[in-house]
């Protein structure tokens, strides 16, 4: 059992040399096993938040603490942060040319393992997993999300997920821009190392829909660099219903 | 795609921020090479920072203007075709610094390879290993096929000429097919001029390698002519593994035949300043070049690599790839992409490729695709050109993936590397590149052994294994 902590999180960046503050005190809590979900209007800063807990170095935290199982997670490096137990599935994952899927994940599993994988268990378990997210075995070979479609990246960052095993995983609007089956096939991913132990999910969305596949056990409304109201998974039907004006107008109202 | 008009259309971009839109346009009425631009400009130009000429001429800059340039300003040519080219050393005057051919080059550097005197006899050791069927032999000034493919087209290139009167030669005879590599090792002593010539022959429909590996010290002009028969295969790498204080200024010429392929690998790590021109030309039509060159910079070395495809013959292609890193303070890269393409040479496709990786502060590559185009009736024409910083959201990627930031480094460099370096196809020269560029990266970012971390050392054997990265690059190949 791991509880990710976050108390009191400020983070700004530079804009013009100016520093801009973007989260406003960010309080959340998760344990191993869970599922939150956050949602909030575009430009609230959830992306920030998500960035913020795996060390991005564009954003500078300027108040309040992460830790993981007590671990001052603000301490670590971006890898110490990953071999700690955190794993980010990013809103726009990036290229990297030249360098393989199947070469970037066993580099990244020796790194969080400390010792290569076993050859034979390791390729077969890359299989499989390309295989249930209907992944062609060709995309091995393809140079990390160089050409891959929106779809595919996103399918690419469920597969990390999936091999790579993190004690808390943060997806970062994992389902947009996927259509209904493509986004089946994520859904059940993430449902599958759900179901494989206690990882604890942060789902960031702008959407009910993948919710209806993703059960969240906690449903957190983002606004104005802060969580503004958290309930259980009655809150996101609201925010489906009448959107997130309520909660918008009593930030501007405060 | 064929347009019925000749015109002439002349595409250089000194600047890769502006070449997304600008080289675009400029074409965008000539041939097809605008959806290639576009593509690729818009696809690959890192968004970082770009480091390029501000001597260069601009897309669209008025050629004839060139001529009558001010003192200060670069003299420009009209046309990379109507370069000089001499074998009399009194047609080059000696540079200023101002001629196109010699702008970027640091003439206070080059160890009076400019200066009309005479080379020291015991200056360069070459041994030459055949497999059999190979005829090594020496050639005359004149005799047999030297001077059919290399006339001089600068001052070095004629006083090294003057100064080789005989040269060695290497030739593959007809129908003979070489499994392994023909090696040619020029070794430089340090403190002496060289001067020498090197004619590499490959007779019709003969296939062979032919590895020129330059090491040691020195100051060295050279010619590399080659001559590939009719419908041969031919490779030719030029390794650079100079000493630090090594100056090398080499013309490397080929004449390739009807139908034939030529294959020319510039690879340069080592040398103060090293100055390599690859030129093909073509003698008949249906004639292949691919011309691929890696190099990597370091503080204090000048590197200038400068690639001419002169299409004259109707359906030949060339295609140029270029890739180099640098790292360290004064560290300094040229790379100079002409392509040429007459009146006579209908259907002819080309593709150049020109990037750069800075790795820190201070090092400064410059990066200028020159093309011609003199008839409407071409298959393709393309260029891309690039020159960024390290890429710290690649950097970020790995790492977010527990990859540590030393062995994400050497991904990442690799990677860009590993399409050229693939193409290359001759393995033991693909070794020895990755090899190298293993070693460079130790003095840029420290042996990843050399980290602590177990878990550093333990990646070390996924990366032992050569990225293996699938489909080329879009192109125009
Ligand atoms: N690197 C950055 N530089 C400048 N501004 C930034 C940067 N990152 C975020 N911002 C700004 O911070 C605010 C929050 O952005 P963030 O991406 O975190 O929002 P988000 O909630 O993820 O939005 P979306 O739903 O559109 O993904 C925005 O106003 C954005 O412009
Ligand atoms: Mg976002």
């Amino acid at each position: 059992m791991a509880t990710l902590e976050i108390r009191d999180l400020h983070v700004s960046v530079e804009t013009d040399g100016e520093p801009t503050e973007i989260l406003r005190g960010v309080d959340l809590s998760i344990e191993s096993g869970q599922t939150h979900a956050i949602m909030g209007p575009n430009g609230s800063g959830k992306s920030t938040l998500a960035y913020s807990i795996a060390g991005h170095p564009k954003y500078t935290i300027t108040g309040g603490t992460v830790t993981l199982d007590g671990e001052d997670v603000l301490a670590m490096s971006v890898d110490e942060r990953a071999r700690a137990g955190l794993f980010l599935a990013m809103q726009y994952p990036v290229e990297v040319p030249g360098v393989t899927v199947s070469n970037f994940l066993r580099t990244a599993k020796t790194a969080l393992d400390g010792e290569a994988p076993a050859l034979r268990h390791w390729v077969k378990d890359v299989r499989t997993a390309m295989s249930d997210l209907k992944m062609d075995p060709a995309f091995a070979e393809r140079n990390v999300n160089e050409g891959f479609s929106g779809g595919e990246k996103k399918r690419h960052e469920i597969l990390q997920m999936e091999l790579l095993k993190p004690k808390f995983a943060v997806l970062d609007e994992t389902d947009s821009g996927l259509d209904v089956d493509a986004l089946k096939i994520v859904s059940d991913g993430v449902n599958r190392v759900r179901a494989g132990g206690d990882v604890g999910v942060l789902l960031i969305t702008h959407y009910t829909r993948i919710l209806r596949y993703v059960r969240p056990d906690v449903v957190h409304v983002f606004v104005a660099g802060r969580v503004a109201e958290t309930g259980g998974p009655e809150l996101a039907d609201e925010l489906e219903e009448n959107g997130y004006d309520r909660f918008v107008q009593a930030v501007a109202a405060s | 795609m064929s347009t019925p008009r000749a015109r002439r259309t002349v595409i250089s971009t000194p600047d890769t921020r502006q070449a997304d839109h600008e080289a675009a346009a400029q074409v965008a009425d000539a041939v097809d090479a605008r959806q290639e631009h576009a593509v690729d400009h818009a696809a690959e130009a890192p968004a970082a920072v770009t480091l390029d000429s501000s001597r260069s001429p601009g897309p669209g800059y008025d050629t004839a203007a060139a001529r009558v340039a001010e003192a200060g300003e670069a003299v420009l040519e009209a046309s990379r075709g109507e370069r000089p080219r001499s074998f009399d050393p009194s047609d080059f005057p000696v540079p200023t610094g101002r001629e196109e051919v010699w702008r970027f080059t640091p003439l206070d550097r080059l160890g009076g390879l400019l200066e009309d005197a005479p080379s020291d006899e015991d200056a360069r050791d070459v041994v030459v290993q055949a497999p059999d069927g190979v005829h090594v032999g020496v050639l005359g000034r004149g005799e047999g096929v030297r001077g059919s493919a290399l006339v001089p087209e600068d001052r070095a290139a004629a006083l090294a000429d003057a100064a080789s009167p005989t040269a060695t030669h290497v030739r593959v005879p007809r129908e003979v097919e070489l499994d392994e590599p023909v090696h040619v090792s020029v070794v430089g002593r340090a403190g002496r001029r060289g001067a020498g010539h090197l004619v590499v022959e490959a007779e019709r429909h003969s296939r062979a390698v032919v590895v020129v590996e330059h090491t040691g010290g020195g100051a060295h002009a050279d010619a590399l002519e080659v001559v590939v028969g009719d419908g041969a295969e031919l490779t030719v790498v030029s390794l650079q593994l100079w000493d630090d204080d090594a100056v090398h200024l080499s013309q490397q010429e080929a004449r390739v035949g009807r139908d034939a392929r030529y294959r020319h690998i510039a690879v340069t790590l080592g040398g103060s300043v090293v100055r390599l021109s690859s030129t093909a030309r073509y003698a008949g039509p249906g004639g292949d070049a691919e011309m691929l060159g890696v190099y990597f910079a370091d503080s204090g070395q000048h590197l200038e690599h400068r690639s001419f495809a002169d299409h004259a013959e109707p359906r030949c292609r060339s295609d140029v790839r270029y890739k180099g890193a640098l790292q360290g303070e004064t560290a300094r890269t040229v790379w100079i992409g002409d392509v040429l393409i007459r009146a006579a040479a209908q259907g002819t496709e080309t593709y150049e490729l020109n990037r750069n990786l800075v790795l820190t502060d201070g090092a400064r590559a410059d990066s200028v695709p020159n093309l011609e185009i003199e008839t409407g009736d071409i298959e393709g024409a393309g260029h891309a050109s690039a020159t960024g910083r390290f890429d710290d959201e690649q950097l970020f990627y790995l790492r977010s993936r527990g990859i540590p930031e030393e062995v994400a480094r050497r991904l990442v460099v690799r990677g860009f590397f590993a399409d050229v370096v693939q193409r290359i196809g001759v393995p033991a020269v693909t070794e020895r590149v990755m090899t190298a560029i293993e070693a460079e990266l130790d003095l840029a970012v420290g042996p990843v052994a050399g980290v602590a971390a177990p878990a550093d050392a333990a990646a070390e054997p996924a990366l032992a294994a050569a990225p293996s990265s699938a489909g080329a690059p879009a192109g125009g190949a």
